[in-house]
């Protein structure tokens, strides 16, 4: 079978032997837990409770705020001690609701509670996946029911679940995919409940043979499903990229996927779909994987959301050296962690932990404009000229040579043989540019 | 550059197996004279030094190449602190230039010591090159030209053991077939059409063979400073070489003209990068993935 993939892109390092075969395990937190209000993109949750409120697994403690934002959930029972500014992930102070864990684990009435999604009406299947508070749980963070309701939902011909999995390291959408096979085809079905004219694709990268062998044996007896095997390359699993193998349709900056006839989740999303609409059961855990060589025992952890990073590195049998990176993440488009006391979110798919920095100890030096950049860019951009323009602060240069097309994936910057810091300039110079036009907006 | 290098040992040997010592001290002197002024000039100029990028070894043995074996021992000294000094550093060094340093230390040099520069000595006797040779209407033995049995500079000579090294670079993908391709293509669809000899294909494989073509072809004209980023940018950057080098070698009054097509051709390179910006993924058509 020919195997779709897109030009362009990389073949970096894999590193996904570390935690692959290590079944998920569900732990418990033991500190307080601290839920960021954005975990999300879009406006952050409006906090519905105050210090001292008793709270119940799955209750919504934060309240989405506009059209594009997303409800948080209580993850454990106990009391709220504190709503106030903590560190996030990103590296910027938050606002974020702390609450004791009481060990108890009372849920809120209804968790739980099995149900039929075909006796749901859409606008009830979509409520369900708004209250919920299920966002893109591959690290983008954009509201799932936004996505799922599209202008017009008979347009809709590709429902595809994104199980490429493409960052190095990164195991926990795998061993999804291996241990709760059952639940995406469920959830995808839910999905394509409301699509009459859609077709459902499971596109994986074919480094995952198992997944691929054990979503296949479900879908064989699914008429509106079909897994899509993909050729490994970085970074498959962008949006873009994955509709792109998938269908061949193409989608730029200026377009949603729903433009292009398709709705796009990822595992964990699907699977986050499935919880809430058959089992009533919101946003309340997610996968990690926890790995890197500084790791003693990497892993796959179900872990509760708001539980300290800290923890996590204890589940996994603490450093066994001083690491001199960590990411949250992928290494390709995660972000580095300066300490480990912030939240897990909705959208953290990995705690990575290197002893040594490849990017820090990288010695820049001249372009030598071998090209390398331009062969890798997915997005069939010239990072070399977008780099000159940015150097020669001509950031009308930028735009016109299609500069804020870059999704920031960091192949380019990976290529570089010298070491230039590509994909870090760009996403400066992107933010400068939306940010001038939003001031020429306001003006 | 380490790629680059290697692949240019085969016909480097060839060109002291061929030609003899000579050979070798006009190598070493052109390798010594680049990267002693690289170095002295990032040194008094306060900058950092890097001969270990390997940059100026690779710029001494391409002008090495470049320059007729026996040629006096001045010459190869001249032409490096040339393409060093000149060509690259006063133009801010690595990435900077815009026309290689070899070639354009080539081209210094034949214009300043046109005598030195087309003395060529084979077996000790003074001759020709196949190309001139061709312009009076003789002609060389194809094979002695294809495996390098014949007067010329001293990296020219063997198509074979150039071919050799420019599979290496392809097959490492240091360079992309773009540019040798579309150069040689078209060179060779004008020398049938122009040429005077149409389809003569002892003509034509002569063409192709002498003159440095290949060397510049696949070394020269592909060095990534001076050619474009672009993919559709390489394309046409080799057709204009073809056409180029076409024209100088018909209707110009020397023989060769691959050094002057490629000069020229470099000086066209921000043109033609700028009319090529490919169109960024997802800009054309949505459902059909145009
Ligand atoms: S990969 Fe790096 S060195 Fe090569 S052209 Fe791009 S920026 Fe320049
Ligand atoms: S970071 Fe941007 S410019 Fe670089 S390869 Fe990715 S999309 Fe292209």
């Amino acid at each position: 079978m020919r195997r779709a993939t897109f030009k362009g892109g990389i073949h970096p390092f894999d590193g996904k032997n570390l935690s692959k075969d290590k079944p998920m395990q569900v732990v418990l937190p033991k500190g307080d837990l601290v839920y960021p209000m954005a975990q999300h993109i879009g406006a952050p949750a409006k906090p519905v409770v105050a210090v001292g409120d008793q709270v119940l697994v799955g209750q919504v403690i934060g309240e989405a705020s506009s059209f594009i934002s997303a409800n948080v959930c209580s993850s454990v029972s106990g009391k709220v001690k504190a709503i106030e500014k903590r560190l996030t992930v990103s590296g910027a102070m938050a606002e974020c609701i702390v609450v004791e864990n009481d060990n108890e684990y009372t849920t809120v009435e209804g968790f739980g509670t099995k149900r039929d999604y075909k006796k749901m009406t859409k606008e009830e299947i979509r409520q369900t996946v708004k209250d919920a508070g299920i966002v893109g749980m591959g690290g983008a963070g954009f509201p799932t029911n936004v996505k799922i309701t599209p202008k017009n939902d008979n347009e809709i011909d590709f429902v595809i679940v994104n199980g490429a999995e493409c960052e190095p390291y990164l195991t926990s959408d795998y061993r999804l995919m291996l241990e709760q096979s059952q639940k995406i085809i469920d959830g995808l079905k839910i999905v394509l409940s409301l699509f009459k004219n859609a077709k459902g694709y499971i596109s994986i990268e074919d480094n995952k043979p198992e997944a691929i062998k054990a979503l296949q044996e479900l879908a064989a007896a699914e008429e509106r499903i079909e897994v899509k095997v993909l050729k490994t390359k970085y970074p498959q699993g962008s949006e873009r990229k994955i509709i792109y193998a998938t269908c061949g349709r193409k989608i730029n900056s200026k377009m949603l996927p729903s433009d292009a006839g398709c709705i796009v989740n990822n595992i964990a999303t699907i699977i986050a779909i499935y919880n809430a609409v058959s089992e009533s059961t919101p946003v309340i855990e997610r996968v990690v994987t926890v790995t890197g060589d500084a790791v003693a025992e990497p892993g796959n952890f179900v872990v509760r959301t708001g539980t300290n990073y800290r923890e996590l590195v204890d589940l996994a049998g603490g450093f066994v050296s001083e690491p001199e990176k960590i990411v949250c993440g992928g290494p390709m488009m995660g972000m580095a962690l300066y300490t480990l006391d912030v939240p897990v979110t909705k959208t953290s798919s990995a705690l990575l932990a290197m002893v040594k920095d490849p990017v820090a100890e990288a010695e820049t030096s001249a372009c030598i404009r071998c090209g390398r950049c331009v062969q890798a860019c997915p997005s069939g951009l010239v990072p070399q000229k977008m780099m000159q323009a940015i150097k020669h602060n001509d950031l009308d240069m930028f735009e016109k040579i299609h500069g804020m097309e870059c999704y920031e994936c960091g192949s380019c910057t990976y290529v570089c043989p010298a070491k230039v810091q590509l994909t870090q300039a760009f996403k400066l110079a992107r933010k400068t540019v939306m940010d001038n036009r939003r001031k020429a907006q306001n003006q | 550059m380490a790629d680059v290098i290697i692949a240019l040992i085969p016909a480097s040997a060839w060109g002291v197996y061929t030609f003899g010592w000579s050979a070798f001290y006009t190598i070493m002197a052109c390798i010594l004279t680049s990267v002693g002024a690289e170095f002295l000039y990032q040194k008094l100029m306060k900058k950092k030094a890097t001969p270990y990028d390997l940059s100026a070894f690779l710029t001494g043995l391409l002008l090495a190449l470049n320059l007729p074996a026996g040629t006096p021992w001045w010459l190869p000294i001249i032409g490096s602190l040339f393409a060093i000094i000149v060509v690259k550093q006063v133009y801010g060094g690595l990435g900077q230039n815009f026309m290689n340093p070899a070639l354009g230390a080539r081209v210094f040099l034949l214009i300043s010591f046109a005598t030195q520069m087309s003395t060529f000595t084979l077996d000790g006797v003074t001759g020709a090159t196949p190309l001139a040779l061709l312009r009076e209407g003789t002609t060389t033995d194809l094979k002695d030209m294809f495996f390098g049995n014949i007067g010329g500079t001293i990296g020219e000579v063997s198509t074979l053991m150039l071919l050799i090294g420019a599979a290496y670079l392809l097959i490492k993908k240091v360079i992309s077939w773009r540019i040798p391709v579309m150069y040689l293509g078209s060179f060779a669809i004008f020398i049938v059409l122009f040429g005077g000899h149409g389809c003569d294909i002892n003509y034509l494989a002569a063409q192709l063979c002498g003159g440095g073509l290949m060397l510049g072809a696949f070394f020269m004209a592909t060095d990534y400073v001076t050619s474009p980023i672009t993919p559709m940018g390489q394309i046409i950057f080799g057709v204009v070489l073809g056409i180029l080098t076409g024209i100088f070698r018909v209707f110009g009054g020397s023989a060769e003209g691959v050094s002057y097509a490629i000069i020229f051709s470099n000086l066209l390179v921000p043109l033609i990068e700028k009319v090529t910006i490919p169109m960024a993924f997802g800009k054309g058509r949505v459902k059909d993935g145009k």
